[in-house]
């Protein structure tokens, strides 16, 4: 890469200005959180900053968070290819606040938004065609938040005398088993059996 | 004469067409032969890759990327390994870049000739696919060779590669390369001065470079634009930065020009083959190919019967998988079709909290749209067959 983590935050927050929340340098890589209502405002800029020319939004990712306050955070992946960077801007929602569609800067984001609805349920104000996308025709509920069940809830099976696809609840023959294999030592945060009266260690 | 109401002909091209290459389907207005509207309508293919890998420890997880783009395995294992070993802070030793750079590029033949001879087919020419497939049958028994499966590999692993190659087999990939250039002069004899051919892609699909931008195109399809952009080149990964060969740029932006470059990059990954082959038979090509990390890579059969502290690491790692720190992550590949990223959420614990997959051809088939409008009917096929689509990647 032609610049240094350090410089290229430097540059993207002079870019953004005053819509910054965060900033923050992870493993050589940039992260920018900003406000959620300033986003078309945001890409724009970084867009067209002359030293930075963020021209490509390769990605928009959905978050599910459900312990926080706004449960879900968007992410955009930039890349600029005159000047070989790459940014991450973020900002959050949750189910009810929409988050202003980037179509008009980035064509791309069309689809990118779409999916980002179809499987969070992140609503995209002014978006022209917020359609599901991945998911079956009349699919209910939102299957990447973490509160969806890993089964779903419907199955489709062909009925040999009905002559078509008709679709039920899932059954399962044995419950789902969600194995946790975490370490008892390191992984839990609960009080083991026959533990109750030790003293936590002193740190 | 009383006005009559003209509305455009709507017709529905797939979910099952041949020329659809996979399970598209396209609703498409029409005025008269000329498309004035494309709707792809996309996701039968959907099998919630991303929701089961998030239930899934990160070495089970790596299955489900072969599955992505199944015309090229490896390329998309590699992105997810690349993005893990990221934040894991692992290095990859000498000898497993060279053997997972060496299958990348055995990957990127595997696609780039099911996609140029699969290409000819929809607009007409049978030939191709037959001499094409013959090679990639070739190319899969080296992947089974290496991994024991021809297509579902699951042989990058995080740390570096599954087993080391026998001497046997980087032999006989080696004597495969030269004799495949022949096989590549014979496909071009065929195609690149077929006038059919020519008159099927030349000036079909033009793309800008400012459109492929907007649009958020990658590899081969802003290389057709002109750009200049490989990340093979510009963001090397692995050893890429050691190795020698070219990146072909178009000129016009069209179907055959994407054409073109498919037939070149071939060539010179046949290059990059060659020399990764020299380097592992070489005496400075030796040597481990996973990181000596026994908290990320499994201990090898032979030390488990004599190390108790290997059979435990092999335990741990096969049931309760090894902890990731906390930490989100970007990592891509030059994959054949185009950048292929994973985006990758760690919460620090065994699965991975969120891994967001970025396929290239989602971004390419978007477009469709705008790139087929005013286009006649047939020149449909063209585009969707240069666009070099596949379902796996896009339906995720």
């Amino acid at each position: 890469m032609a610049v240094d983590p350090e410089a290229l935050s430097a540059l993207a927050q002079a870019a953004v200005g005053d819509a910054l929340v965060d900033a923050k340098i992870a493993v050589g890589e940039v992260t920018l959180t900003v406000e959620r209502g300033r986003i078309v405002d945001v890409l724009t800029r970084l867009r067209d900053a002359a030293d930075l020319q963020f021209e490509v939004l390769l990605d928009i990712a959905g978050v599910d968070y459900p312990a926080r306050e706004e449960r879900f955070e968007v992410v955009y992946h930039l890349l600029s290819m005159r000047k070989n960077l790459r940014l991450r801007v973020k900002l959050s929602t949750n189910e009810t606040e929409p988050v202003p569609s980037v179509i008009p800067v980035f064509p791309t984001a069309n689809w990118l938004e779409r999916e980002a609805y179809d499987m969070f349920g992140i609503l995209f104000s002014d978006h022209p065609d917020l359609r599901r996308i991945l998911t079956d025709y009349g699919f209910d509920g939102y299957p990447l938040r973490k509160d969806f069940p890993l089964t779903g809830f419907k199955e489709v099976r062909y009925d040999d005398e009905q002559k078509r696809v008709v679709y039920e609840p899932v059954r399962l023959t044995q419950e789902f088993r969600q194995f946790d294999f975490e370490s008892p030592w390191e992984g839990v945060d609960y009080v083991l059996p026959g533990d109750e009266k030790a003293q936590p260690p002193k740190a | 004469m009383a006005e009559t109401d003209i509305r455009p002909f709507t017709i529905n091209f797939g979910p099952q067409h041949p020329a659809a290459h996979g399970v598209l389907r396209l609703v498409l207005e029409l005025d008269g032969e000329v498309v004035e509207r494309v709707d792809p309508h996309i996701g039968l293919l959907h099998r919630g890759t991303e929701k089961l890998i998030e239930h899934k420890s990160y070495l089970q997880a790596i299955g489900y990327f072969d599955r992505l783009d199944y015309v090229a395995p490896m390329n998309q294992e590699h992105a997810f390994c690349m993005a893990a070993e990221k934040l894991l802070g692992v290095e990859i030793p000498k000898r497993g870049q060279l053997i997972r750079v060496l299958y990348s590029e055995i990957g990127r033949i595997l696609s780039h000739l099911l996609n140029v001879t699969t290409q000819a087919l929809d607009v007409g020419a049978l030939t191709p696919p037959l001499w094409g497939f013959e090679e990639r049958e070739k190319l899969m028994v080296f992947y089974e060779r290496a991994s024991g499966s021809r297509m579902h590999a699951k042989y990058f692993r995080i740390g570096g590669v599954h087993q080391d190659l026998p001497a046997k087999l980087v032999e006989d990939i080696y004597a495969w390369c030269d004799p495949f250039l022949k096989v590549c002069d014979d496909i071009e004899g065929l195609l690149t001065g077929n006038r059919i051919f020519k008159q099927r892609n030349v000036d079909i699909g033009v793309v800008s470079l400012d459109d492929c931008l907007k649009w958020g195109f990658s590899g081969v399809m802003v290389r057709g634009s002109g750009a200049a952009w490989d990340l093979r080149k510009s963001q090397p990964y692995e050893c890429y930065g050691e190795l020698d060969f070219d990146i072909p740029i178009g000129k016009n932006g069209d179907c055959y020009d994407r054409y073109c470059i498919r037939m070149f990059e071939m060539r010179q990954s046949v290059r990059i083959m060659k020399q990764c082959c020299e380097r592992l038979m070489a005496a400075d090509g030796q040597g481990p190919v996973s990181a000596p990390n026994s908290k990320v890579v499994p201990p090898k059969r032979a030390e488990m019967k004599r190390s108790m502290e290997a059979l435990i690491h092999h335990f741990k790692l096969y049931t309760e998988g090894f902890h990731v720190p906390e930490g989100e992550v970007y990592a891509c590949v030059e994959a054949p079709k185009g950048e292929f990223g994973v985006y990758l959420v760690a919460d620090g614990s065994n699965k991975p909290y969120r891994c967001k997959i970025r396929a290239p051809g989602y971004a390419h088939l978007q477009a469709m749209d705008f790139m087929c409008k005013g286009h006649m009917l047939a020149d449909v096929s063209a585009v969707l067959g240069s666009l070099d689509i596949v379902f796996g990647e896009i339906d995720r």
